[in-house]
């Protein structure tokens, strides 16, 4: 019983926070079958951000979306977009009563009408259709082609029909479901940035589902992580590579070295020494060290030796094994000093590091807003 | 509760059940597809038990062996007929293909009693060639009726199922397979065992299904060979004793055997694939190069084509025109035309119609339920035309008399036979249209029914307009259901061909046969343009 009071302070936090966002989902579940796609989902998006959805493949992030958008009724807990419940335990509204907009991964322009008619399809009669369409198609730059047919359109022209499209009827939310991954990686970073640009400019709220990290950290204002159908963590870009909430987050967002450790309050002694902590911990401990936070000096008699280089040409990747048999991974922007694979080094850490109690993540700071206890680690 | 305690905190959402208006049609017209077998049981079980006795006769026994060797006799020839074709038209340097594919595979339009009917009245013991071979003392040809017509008829006029399933099967398999298999070290005739075979195998198994319920179901050419098989038997009882019982027990065995047929089918399991593989385009074929034997090989696909197809189509204009010379009746009244061409096209609308809900429900909403559900109408198919007609006309005169031998009852029987063509092309558009582009339009605040009619009925034309014209030219051939349950004297192009050919009035059914030809050239021609103007998105 000791959650009811936990559970109560949740629900007024929530009630605090529904006066002010555009999409907030509680307790979102949807099962297919015995498999659980989502279970127990929060999401909270503020109005007018551009909020990444980041998940491996498979953690049911575009269930999420569709859930939303109302294509897929959930199995239990409540969706409100803006002051609006649009499913709940008693309701749910249908798709086409939203008013969230959607681009599809595989941008579904309808292939018998021309680019104006599909960007029109979901205007109403009273709406000036021309008007419009011509606007939006304006916006995404794309004048000149209203007389096409999707398929004589390239790659990323389709991308931003769908997006013309979806922009039309002016949603309250916009929906992108991996709206980069049919491109090519040339055009991808383009179109990315444009994307941007142009949903910046209608300051419509944004969300976006993406399996990318580079992406989802590169685009979103916030981003929530998603893993085996639970949010994991909501927060900044910055905050969330900075401070990951568990080890699986830490390792899904870019390389992470751990090392076993003892925690005592702000400090933490491991093989490497002892470092100062972001979070107090206690006993056995998992020690998070980022490889751009790891240092190697040439020591004839340091711990560790360099295994291997792997060399990206802005910066390069050096593998270091120390004498306990753990492998550990230093990023190096520019020269490395002179390291080859043989050398002795010394390793130093130059921020404060992240503990996790092994083997469970745990909260480790105030400002990230951790939810759900991540994966189980079979 | 162990579920329930595995999602905590989730508050349980209702699901809401598919709607009626999804349910009800399908369901009616799946009532429908039922109504002949269900009713055909129910009329042998009341059949008394002297009657049951007469199953035991030998004459049944020979009459039973006699369908079940054509069939099986007709089915392996026609596959290895059909194989060796599709293989020549698709892997290798055979000049032509094109022309070839279309000529090789335009016997199917032709019905199979039109086909018996040119054979008889060229090679038959007193046919054409007869007549002409008459000086060189020549009396009689070897007979062409019983077993050995049949069997040689049958395969030329039902290799073609067997052709273009495989055709399809060839050029579905992805090349790099057959590279790599090379590239591990096997010669081409294992690369042909091992890799290619085992992919055609369900292609090859859809297409003798299609031959052996084909030739088991065949009522115009068998009986025209006059060779007794179970549909002539049970046409025969029909027409020529009072007690129907007989007929009605006969009918059941000739399910049975369909059933067994299709359960055979099941267990060996050959259920192809329905995605078309992404692959098609842009791919290099591999390519066998005949050498000299090329010449073998057109000469073999001429003398084909001649014999299905040209054999007919120059008899029938033979007789046309030597009839038109002696002031033969050749004509004919236009209204048999207007019969044919009317009772036809209602019943592929209707077909048309009827399948539509039954494929939005197992393609849009498939579960277990709906794709059984889906299955079941092609119990209709499974069935003989002459079971069919034969199980309404007692049902239509036992209950509802006011509808025997109207139009009514004969289109209904027409939709119960052909719904499984009109279930299948619509299928295959409507897989093509991706649930994403429905999506979008709810999402773009369309209604459901506005999202119907605007985006999936207009991207489903191609599969409705070539699934009217299949079931259109299937009835224009359907002869023993004509028969058995058209309005008195309505008379077809199919009934008027059979009633001529029957009293080997020959220059009465060319033209009928001609038009009937015409109109099937037509109707494939619709079918193959849609074909290609779905490939063309």
């Amino acid at each position: 019983m000791k959650d009811k009071g936990e559970e109560e302070g949740r629900m007024l936090n929530t009630e605090h926070r529904k006066t002010k966002t555009a999409i907030c989902c509680e307790n979102l579940c949807r099962i297919f079958g015995e498999v659980p796609a989502v279970c127990g989902a929060h999401l909270d998006v503020n109005p007018g951000t551009f909020f990444a959805l980041l998940g491996p493949s498979g953690c049911g992030k575009t269930t999420v979306l569709r859930m939303i958008a109302g294509l897929e009724i959930p199995d239990g807990g409540e969706i409100k977009v803006g002051q609006r419940v649009v499913a709940s335990h008693n309701r749910n509204v249908s798709p086409e009563k939203r008013k969230v907009g959607m681009v599809f991964q595989e941008y579904a322009l309808f292939p018998h009408m021309t680019v104006a008619e599909n960007v029109q399809y979901g205007l109403g009669r009273c709406d000036d259709k021309k008007m419009r369409s011509q606007e939006v198609l304006h916006l995404v730059g794309l004048e000149g082609v209203e007389t096409r047919m999707p398929h004589e359109l390239s790659g990323g022209q389709q991308q931003r029909v769908a997006l013309a499209r979806a922009l039309a009827p002016k949603p309250d939310v916009l929906l992108l479901d991996e709206p980069f991954s049919n491109l090519d990686a040339a055009l991808r970073n383009r179109v990315r940035t444009d994307v941007r640009h142009i949903l910046r400019q209608t300051k419509v709220t944004t969300l976006f589902v993406t399996h990318d990290q580079e992406e989802a950290l590169s685009l979103a204002d916030e981003m929530a992580v998603m893993m085996n159908g639970k949010i994991i963590q909501t927060d900044t870009p910055q905050n969330l590579y900075r401070y990951p909430a568990s080890h699986q987050v830490a390792t899904f967002l870019g390389d992470a070295n751990f090392l076993p450790g003892r925690g005592r309050g702000q400090e933490v002694e491991c093989e490497l020494g002892s470092f100062a902590t972001q979070n107090s911990c206690s006993h056995e401990v998992e020690v998070m060290f980022r490889p751009e936070d790891l240092e190697l000096i040439v020591d004839a008699q340091g711990p560790g030796e360099v295994v291997d280089i792997e060399y990206f040409g802005h910066d390069q990747l050096l593998h270091v094994q120390l004498d306990s048999g753990t492998r550990l991974k230093s990023r190096f922007v520019g020269s490395n000093g002179g390291l080859i694979p043989g050398s002795r080094v010394q390793v130093r850490v130059h921020e404060k590091v992240i503990t996790y109690p092994s083997p469970y993540g745990c909260p480790i700071n105030q400002k990230t807003e951790v939810r759900g206890q991540g994966a189980e680690i079979p | 509760m162990k579920k329930k305690s595995t999602f905590n905190n989730c508050l349980w959402i209702k699901r809401p059940c598919l709607p009626l208006y999804l349910w009800i049609p399908p369901i009616l017209v799946l009532c429908a597809s039922f109504l002949p077998l269900v009713y055909l049981i129910i009329r042998t079980i009341g059949v008394d038990s002297q009657l049951l006795d007469t199953l035991l006769r030998p004459r049944v026994f020979e009459v039973l062996l006699n369908s079940v060797g054509l069939a099986l006799a007709v089915t392996v020839s026609g596959c290895m007929l059909g194989f060796f074709l599709a293989w020549l038209t698709t892997r290798t340097d055979l000049p032509a293909k094109k022309f070839w594919t279309i000529i090789l595979s335009l016997p199917l339009v032709l019905p199979s009693y039109v086909g018996a009917f040119a054979w008889v009245a060229a090679l038959g013991p007193r046919g054409l060639l007869q007549g002409w071979l008459e000086p060189f003392g020549v009396e009689r040809l070897p007979s062409l009726y019983g077993f050995w017509g049949a069997w040689i008829i049958l395969s030329l006029f039902s290799y073609p199922y067997v052709l273009l399933t495989v055709r399809a099967g060839f050029r579905g398999i992805d090349a790099s397979l057959e590279d790599v298999a090379r590239s591990l070290g096997k010669n081409s005739f294992q690369v042909f065992r091992e890799i290619l075979f085992p992919q055609l195998w369900p292609a090859i198994h859809a297409g003798a299904l299609l031959i052996a319920l084909y030739t088991l179901s065949d009522f115009g050419a068998v009986s025209l060979l006059q060779f007794n098989s179970f549909t002539q038997a049970i046409y025969s009882q029909y027409i020529g004793s009072f007690n129907r019982g007989v007929a009605a027990v006969l009918a059941c065995v000739l399910v049975l055997l369909t059933l067994l047929i299709l359960l055979f089918q099941f267990r060996i399991g050959g259920r192809s694939r329905y995605y078309r593989s992404s692959a098609g385009a842009l791919r290099r074929v591999p390519c066998v190069s005949l050498g000299k034997w090329r010449y073998p090989a057109l000469f073999f696909c001429g003398s084909i084509g001649i014999f299905a197809l040209g054999l007919p189509v120059m008899v029938i204009s033979y007789w046309l025109i030597r009839g038109w010379i002696h002031h033969q009746s050749v004509l004919f009244g236009a209204e048999i035309v207007w019969n044919s061409v009317s009772a036809s096209g209602l019943a592929a609308l209707v077909a048309v119609i009827a399948a539509l809900p039954i494929v939005i429900l197992a393609v849009r909403h498939a579960r277990r339920s709906t794709q059984w559900l889906e299955r079941s109408t092609y119990i209709g198919h499974a069935l003989p035309g002459i079971v069919i007609a034969f199980s309404l006309v007692f049902f239509g005169v036992r209950y509802v008399p006011f509808l025997y031998q109207t139009l009514f009852m004969l289109i209904f029987a027409y939709v119960v036979h052909f719904l499984p063509h009109a279930v299948g092309s619509i299928r295959s558009s409507m897989l093509q249209i991706s649930p994403r582009l429905e999506d979008a339009a709810r999402n773009l605040g369309k209604k459901p029914f506005h999202v119907f009619s605007s985006l999936t009925l207009p991207l489903l034309k191609p599969g409705l307009l070539s699934g009217f014209a299949l079931v259109f030219l299937s009835c224009m051939k359907e002869l023993p259901a004509t028969l058995l349950l058209g309005p008195i004297e309505f008379q077809t192009l199919a009934t008027k061909i059979w009633n001529a050919t029957e009293d080997a009035f020959f220059a009465k059914a060319a033209g009928p046969a001609l038009i009937l030809v015409l109109v099937s050239a037509m109707s494939i021609w619709i079918i193959f343009s849609q074909e290609e103007s779905e490939k063309g998105r």
